[in-house]
């Protein structure tokens, strides 16, 4: 959900510093950011880790005897067997950790994926044309930005539950929808000091359309802080996605994601560990190296701390 | 100050309507209602009840009537739990959730601010370390993740506090619900704050006062912590807001008696009444938790007073 | 004269990642009793870096070397609590940008008499009224008033004034003051030139003035220091200085200051860039850009020496300079 790992905050923070450096340093600003990425070593360490999970939830699954939805009646609850090919245990419906573990995080990242891609495109336009159009235009629809601020958000997910109901190719569009704000907002602000530069003027004096100038002048100047803010949106959703199938109201069997899982093992914790422990290490971890992914993009873009 | 905080007091109702009528049309447009059962209702059953409620009546005659009833603080009946009406079960739970989501704010808070200022204080030694580890903890572990584990561990394990439950005045009952949300609250605080103070501290104004003499600890106290805790406040609306998102599913975990069960078993019936009732109420709990980190922030902001 | 501050041997060393940068190297220089010493080179030269040492105020990767003494005491090296018996009291600083070196969240009076309290031990009614007077001491029109503004309230000169007053409450041995002017708009320097100039005088307070605007130098200073590349290369009086260079630098910088009197002629900049600290040049740091350079240059780097009527340079070169030549 919003502002689990705090990147609202530090978002804002980053806009506003981007807001205050001269446009023309934007570029290089965000190339020498990479290069500080580079040097983070943390950073380079969760980047392999994540490679590593997306690896093992899309690869993963071609390799394992069983597949996430098969039930096996020789085994029902039993504890990771290597003979038995259950590599990480079985749940109470005889089906295969390993293999639901895998589909949980397939299911997971392309959830995340989906919801950024949305938010990002909502986010990218709706900045874009405030910033460029200005005025009264900006004023407006960034006051409805800040009212959005201003309400809870989890509210709204479960009010879209409500509306799609248990389809949740919809209801992540759905939190995409909800997820824009922030990147608004620092797209709002580049947009607002590349639009004075000198090729946009050049674009204006050709007589270039205000749509043409947006998308194609300013828009392909942001793929930086786009690229980050789409970074740090990821686990914001895998955790949203996570809440809501915990409490029920996100995927649904026989798919899983790992939040399902986790709102499984839990209360069977005590006597079948495994199928907690499995869906919770992947999800910390992947929450985890996120986060330090998302660190690593924060200090390699503060200009102070060079 | 007086004219600012009136200001800020005006410019809420708008969105506090908005966000009303938003919520009551996103609500009533979408598919689906409350009386979709599983066994389809006779006719003459249905159109009784649309009737009682008030649902045969053109939707914007209904948003009326409702914002009519809102004003006097009635929130309807609900639909589903047909004995109650919304506010006599928001006034059954909403107690409980309060007390448990301030609670952890209050702490939460305190304990983010001190830790992330010790924090930047000693950056780059070990108290500093170990904190940015913990903080790490709280960040990632997800609050159903932490509340399953805390549960294991202290409640089942350990059988230091009850894993569940909840009696009247019972403290222990609140250990461990409290400290799954005071965890995730206090480490984005305490985030905030190591970066705020640590920029503060290499500011030139730090510097002018450690050139006049004053000490560390009244720089510090005077100096520092009053900006540091800028970019903070500002957080801290948002924070309650996560914070009461989270107590939905601490509820749920530790069968805790608050608003979190009815609003989700709301949603799931399309009990409109219910879930608008809930919304609109932590709405206006969190508007005006905003109100007063508004004014808080004037405070520590002069610039900000007279904008 | 007697002396107020005598600094020997001075270094100041950052450490990076995994190089050393020596900032300030072998540093020498005294300063006497009411006299105003300027410090002058470009950017990077080491001259802010050089006193915010001197008032242990060197960022936290910084490391200062050799001796700065104020009396008997030495400040590099002074652990900060002790420090700050001196810092504010008896040696005091006003940096270069008034627009961030007060404290935006504090009134002005706040700022003022916490220096009183702390140093003089007054009482926070006398500590208020005390810096109101030092308000109206520095020109401050309607002094009351402001101190109870905030500095956001206040214009960049008033600020300064601020930070003047701030810096002179407990009425100092030593000022230094960084750049004091480079801020503020032209008409706004002459009067805070001039405002250094009395309240210095009336205080018997000694002032280092760092600058790279020789304009400066000329209308306040007594004696000035010219650094290049983290060493002092040229000492004198400022007359002497100005009217018979004998460091090609000096002669380079006299060259690139605009003269409004003689505006014909054409200026005359230093060729080429100020050195890197981490990669100074073998022999003598200004040998790439000098026109007097000769072969020993690249090879010796020349020490600070004594040349007679209480002058110094760093320079092999005893020829006469000929104005144009410095290119």
């Amino acid at each position: 959900m919003a502002g689990i790992t705090g990147k609202d905050a530090v978002l804002s923070e980053y806009a506003r510093k981007l807001e205050t450096l001269d446009a023309p340093k934007g570029r290089s600003l965000t190339q020498d950011a990479i290069r500080r990425l580079a040097r983070n070593k943390a950073a380079v360490l969760s980047i392999f880790v994540v490679g590593f999970i997306i690896l093992f939830a899309f690869v993963g699954p071609y390799f394992l005897p069983w597949t996430y939805d098969k039930i096996d009646w020789s085994g029902i609850r039993k504890p990771p067997n290597f003979e038995a090919g259950h590599f990480a245990g079985t749940d109470q419906n005889g089906r295969d950790m390993l293999a639901r573990i895998m589909q949980g995080t397939q299911m997971s990242l392309i959830v995340a994926g989906v919801a950024t891609l949305v938010s990002v495109f909502i986010g990218v336009c709706y900045g874009a044309i405030a910033g460029y159009f200005g005025g009264k235009v900006d004023a407006v629809m960034m006051r409805f930005v800040d009212i959005m601020y201003a309400l809870p958000y989890i509210l709204f997910v479960i009010i879209l539950v409500v509306i799609f109901g248990r389809n949740p190719v919809l209801l992540f569009v759905g939190i995409g929808c909800l997820e824009w704000l922030t990147m608004a907002r620092i797209v709002r602000g580049q947009t607002m000091s590349i639009k004075e530069r000198e090729f946009v003027e050049a674009a204006k004096a050709g007589g270039a359309k205000p749509w043409t100038i947006i998308f194609r002048h300013i828009v392909p100047n942001l793929t930086g802080p786009v690229v980050i803010y789409a970074t740090l949106t990821v686990p914001e959703i895998i955790l949203t996605e996570s809440f809501l199938s915990y409490l029920g109201l996100g995927v649904q069997e026989p798919q899983t994601s790992l939040g399902t899982l986790i709102s499984f093992g839990a209360p069977v914790a005590e006597t079948l560990p495994w199928m907690l422990i499995g869906p919770a290490v992947v999800l910390v971890s992947l929450l985890l190296c996120l986060t330090y992914i998302g660190d690593g993009l924060r200090d390699a873009l503060d200009p102070k701390d060079r | 100050m007086f004219g600012y905080v009136t200001r800020r007091v005006l410019s809420a109702i708008p969105i506090a309507l908005i966000a009303v009528t938003a919520c009551f049309f996103i609500l009533r447009l979408a598919p689906g209602g409350p009386f979709d059962g599983e066994r389809a209702l006779p006719p003459t059953t249905l159109a009784n009840l649309r009737a009682h409620y008030n649902l045969d009546l053109p939707l914007i005659q209904q948003y009326f009537i409702y914002v009519g009833r809102l004003l006097q603080g009635d929130f309807g009946p609900s639909m589903v739990y047909n004995d109650f009406t919304v506010a006599e079960m928001l006034w059954i739970g909403l107690p409980f959730t309060l007390m448990l989501g301030f609670s952890a704010f209050v702490i939460g808070t305190i304990v983010g601010l001190v830790a992330g200022a010790l924090s930047a204080v000693n950056q780059n030694k070990w108290p500093d370390y170990v904190l940015v580890l913990l903080v790490m903890v709280g960040l990632v572990v997800p609050n159903f993740l932490m509340a399953a584990i805390m549960q294991l561990v202290f409640g089942v394990y350990l059988d230091w506090f009850p894993a569940g439950g909840w009696q009247a005045g019972s403290i222990p009952h609140l250990v461990l619900p409290i400290t799954v949300l005071v965890l995730p609250h206090a480490g984005r605080t305490a985030r905030l704050m190591r970066g705020s103070m640590i920029e503060v501290l290499g500011t030139n104004y730090v510097r002018t006062a450690r050139s006049k003499g004053l000490g560390t600890r009244l720089i510090l106290a005077r100096h520092a912590i009053k900006p540091a805790l800028l970019p903070v406040v500002s957080y801290l609306g948002p924070g309650l807001s996560y914070l009461l998102t989270g107590s939905l599913v601490v509820e749920q975990v530790f069968a805790l008696p608050g608003i979190g069960k009815y609003f989700i078993s709301a949603a799931l019936n399309r009990d409109y009444g219910l879930v608008l009732g809930t919304t609109i109420l932590y709405m206006f709990i969190i508007l005006a938790v905003n109100l007063i980190v508004d004014v808080l922030y004037a405070w520590l902001d002069p610039k900000v007073r007279y904008r | 004269m007697k002396q107020v501050l005598k600094v020997e041997d001075m270094s100041v060393t950052f450490e990076l990642h995994q190089s050393e940068v020596h900032a300030v190297r072998d540093m020498s220089f005294s300063l006497s009793e009411g006299e105003t010493l300027a410090v002058v080179g470009e950017s990077g030269s080491g001259k802010s870096q050089a006193f915010l040492a001197i008032m242990g105020l060197l960022a936290k990767n910084g490391r200062a070397g050799g001796r700065a003494m104020m009396g008997d005491i030495n400040l590099i090296g002074m652990a900060p609590s002790q420090l700050d018996t001196h810092r504010g009291k008896d040696i005091a600083m006003i940096f270069q940008d008034p627009m961030t070196s007060l404290n935006p969240t504090l009134k002005v009076k706040t700022q003022l008499s916490e220096v009183l309290v702390k140093h003089r031990g007054f009482d926070q009614q006398k500590a208020v009224m005390t810096s109101i007077e030092m308000l109206e001491r520095v020109g401050i029109p309607e002094p009351v008033k402001r101190a109870n503004a905030y500095p956001h309230e206040l214009s960049g000169g008033m600020r300064q004034r601020v930070m003047i007053a701030m810096a002179l409450l407990c009425q100092p041995k030593i000022l230094i003051a960084d750049e004091p002017t480079t801020a503020l708009d032209v008409t706004v320097q002459a009067q805070m030139l001039d405002l250094f100039k009395t309240l210095t005088q009336d205080f018997g307070t000694s002032l280092v003035l760092i600058t790279h605007d020789l304009g400066v130098v000329a209308g306040v200073a007594d004696r000035m220091m010219v650094m290049y590349g983290g060493r002092a290369v040229e000492k004198g009086s400022v007359d002497d200085l100005f009217y018979d260079p004998r460091h090609p630098y000096t002669l380079g910088l006299l060259h690139s200051t605009p003269h409004i009197a003689k505006r014909a002629e054409r200026l005359d900049p230093i060729q080429g860039l100020p050195p890197s600290l981490e990669h100074l040049p073998k022999g003598c740091s200004f040998n790439p850009r000098c026109a007097f350079a000769f072969d020993r240059c690249l090879v010796e780097r020349p020490p600070l020496a004594d040349t007679g009527n209480g002058r110094e340079k760093a320079c092999h070169y005893e020829g006469p300079m000929a104005y144009g030549k410095v290119a």
